[in-house]
């Protein structure tokens, strides 16, 4: 099993066009992704050439794109100006998750496209997220393929290239995955630590997670309060910024230390005394998960 | 992007908010000619991006145009911070009967705007929060409606008895929330809000932030922009598209994707080290990129070793050795690189590092443990 997406996932690239939409559906493609259509404002009724001479059919609105198709999923590689109302429009097309990959959009627009979305039962993972992996099954998003592998633990992270690292190390032991989640670097993320947390305590075949956090917010202390009261799977933390300073901006946008809350060391506290076991370094999460199935 | 008071008091007043007049000088002379013109006490303030203005000695009481001279002097070049005072903001002194809190921000848990509003004014928000929660009236703005003005209504009857108060600060609210979503803000505040003797409302001092994903599309707000206020080495990463940020260590890092960056800074640390800087290099394996990444971490005197973290996932660990290889061709480095790459055509990458002459690694604790070394100088 997986969280999110699997083999049915239907999937409709918004952007497909452009620089990065096209690269990353090629490689979502090439992983064995079901893309049923893509979108690009104007261009409907042309096709997009995928690999193997699979050829995509393009549509001017995710509504045509969703009434042809029967895509249940899409994802955002639209640039941040457009990006939240992509988003808007996927909310109401009769998708059930929209991935928004997208950096920069306004935080406001979120605000907005967050709330559009909870009122139409619409989940959106990010955005400035990498997007989720189901190993074996589908992939949407730009996580790197070749990372990862089939198994038996849930990653979920706020990061890219370090959840990529502590991906690479489980495969590298011959720990697989069921699914990797980037929730996303922004302030306002539609799917948080608790979502996933919960999707991989119901899916069967998840037996231990990865949860990797960073600075900013308390999205992780109420993680933990939740792994506590609801989790039976153990569960392993890792936190990124235990050397940031207060109030400066490090690279992602929700990732500041405001005043005295959101620092590293706070919520690796909560993760501690909520069970989960801390690594105190991406190389430790290994060896903490091996003890944790052992 | 933080603004400076008067910046945000243009934002107010742009809005309908009542300010007291002010003005900008720069030097002694033009704060006394400022004052003059006012007639009167007046208030010299720092205009610096940093809270504890006041607790510094950066905001001064002045009873007439002579003393407004003297503290321009004295507050003008002044370090707050580790921030010059380039600038300072004279405006009449008020008479204040009452001052109170008012604050809106983007909360992550609501997932929308915020206000915050307290009787006690003039204090630090967080403080109030932690002290005394119950003095601060919460309400989250559905994005959808917006600030409704009964909303309005029942914040300023928080603060006020007076029904010309209650009435004057509905309205000021209101006129803040436009502000703050005309501005593209990410926190505004008004602290204090005062009521005067004669029964008037006022904002007489402004924050805002502005949310750095709004400036595209409101360049009346990007060119507030003060690069005065910011250490060159960011103005130059910002303007390369690299997010970086100084710190006050001696081993530079050069990583790929934020969450790396900080993940690898905290690794610094503990092998024994102390990073000098966060850089996030991007996707990007563009040689300029790399370039424009060394010559801002080596503008740093500090730095006594780069260190180099890649994951190569869409990146081609090839592709940044290439990059990296062009660069330090391009400009003479004067400090030793230590370089770890993983991940996609690895191999391939550190055949050319090799070759070019440099030492890689393929596992991110023995990089870092390297770079430690080379700083402290035990090699």
């Amino acid at each position: 099993m997986s969280i999110f997406i699997d083999s049915d996932t239907r999937l409709v690239v918004q952007g497909i066009t452009g620089r990065d939409g096209s690269f990353h559906t090629r490689q979502m493609m090439e992983y064995g992704t079901q893309v049923v259509a893509g979108v690009t404002p104007g261009k409907g009724g042309q096709t997009f050439e995928g690999p193997n001479g699979v050829a995509v059919p393009i549509f001017n609105s995710m509504d045509e794109a969703v009434a042809e198709t029967e895509a249940n999923t899409s994802v955002v590689y639209v640039p941040p100006a457009f990006a939240a109302n992509a988003i808007l429009e996927a909310a109401d097309s009769g998708v059930d998750l929209v991935v928004a990959i997208t950096e920069g959009v306004p935080v406001l627009d979120m605000a907005r496209a967050h709330a559009f979305a909870r009122d139409r039962g619409v989940r959106i993972l990010g955005p400035n997220c990498p997007g989720l992996i189901s190993p074996g099954k589908s992939k949407v998003g730009i996580l790197p393929a070749q990372i990862v592998a089939e198994g038996p633990i849930g990653v979920v992270s706020r990061s890219g290239t370090l959840t990529y690292e502590a991906v690479f190390q489980l495969t590298s032991v011959g720990l697989g995955q069921t699914t990797c989640v980037g929730i996303g670097g922004d302030p306002l993320i539609g799917t948080n630590f608790i979502d996933c947390l919960e999707a991989f305590e119901a899916d069967p075949e998840t037996t231990a997670i990865v949860m990797i956090g960073e600075i900013g917010g308390t999205d992780e202390q109420e993680a933990a309060e939740y792994v506590k009261a609801k989790l039976s799977k153990p569960v392993v933390g890792f936190i990124a910024g235990q050397t940031a300073p207060p109030g400066r901006r490090m690279g992602h946008a929700g990732a500041i230390i405001s005043g005295s809350a959101g620092t590293a060391e706070e919520k690796m506290k909560a993760f501690q005394d909520n069970g989960i076991a801390v690594a105190s370094r991406p190389a430790d999460i290994v060896g903490l998960i091996q003890d944790a199935l052992a | 992007m933080d603004i400076h008071e008067y910046q945000a008091k243009q934002r107010f007043v742009a809005a309908g908010i009542p300010v007291p007049p002010g003005k900008i000088a720069t030097t002694p002379d033009e704060a006394h000619a400022i004052a003059t013109e006012f007639g009167g006490a007046v208030m010299v303030k720092a205009q610096v991006h940093s809270g504890g203005r006041g607790k510094a000695g950066g905001v001064k009481y002045a009873p007439d145009a002579a003393a407004a001279r003297e503290h321009a002097q004295n507050i003008l070049g002044m370090d707050i911070k580790g921030l010059t005072v380039e600038k300072v903001l004279v405006t009449p002194a008020e008479d204040i009967a009452s001052e109170a809190y008012v604050g809106v921000l983007v909360d992550r848990k609501s997932q929308a705007a915020t206000f915050m509003v307290s009787a006690e004014g003039g204090m630090d928000i967080e403080e109030v929060a932690a002290t005394q929660p119950e003095a601060i009236r919460r309400l989250t703005v559905d994005p959808r409606y917006g600030l409704l003005p009964h909303q309005a209504f029942w914040l300023a009857n928080f603060l006020y008895d007076d029904p010309g108060h209650i009435k004057q600060a509905s309205k000021v609210i209101g006129q803040l929330y436009e502000s703050f979503v005309d501005s593209g803000a990410s926190m505004t505040e008004i602290n204090p809000l005062i009521t005067t003797p004669d029964g008037a409302v006022k904002a007489i001092d402004a924050k805002m932030s502005i949310d750095d994903n709004e400036l595209f599309r409101r360049p009346e707000v990007a060119e507030m922009r003060d690069t005065s206020a910011e250490p060159t080495a960011e103005i130059q990463a910002r303007e390369a598209g690299l997010s970086y940020v100084k710190l006050d260590g001696d081993v530079g890092c050069c990583v790929n994707g934020a969450g790396l960056a900080m993940a690898t800074m905290d690794l610094v640390k503990y092998y024994g080290g102390e990073p000098a800087n966060f850089l996030d290099i991007g996707g990007s394996s563009n040689p300029d990129k790399v370039v424009s990444a060394l010559e801002i971490i080596t503008s740093d005197p500090n730095v006594k070793v780069i260190l180099f973290n890649i994951f190569g996932g869409i990146t081609r660990c090839d592709d940044v050795a290439n990059g990296i290889v062009e660069a330090t061709n391009r400009i003479d480095i004067g400090v030793p690189i230590v370089i770890r790459l993983t991940g996609t055509n690895e191999a391939l990458a550190l055949e050319i590092l090799e070759k070019a002459g440099f030492s890689a690694y393929t596992s991110m604790d023995d990089v870092v443990e390297k770079a430690v070394q080379l700083a402290k100088g035990e090699d």
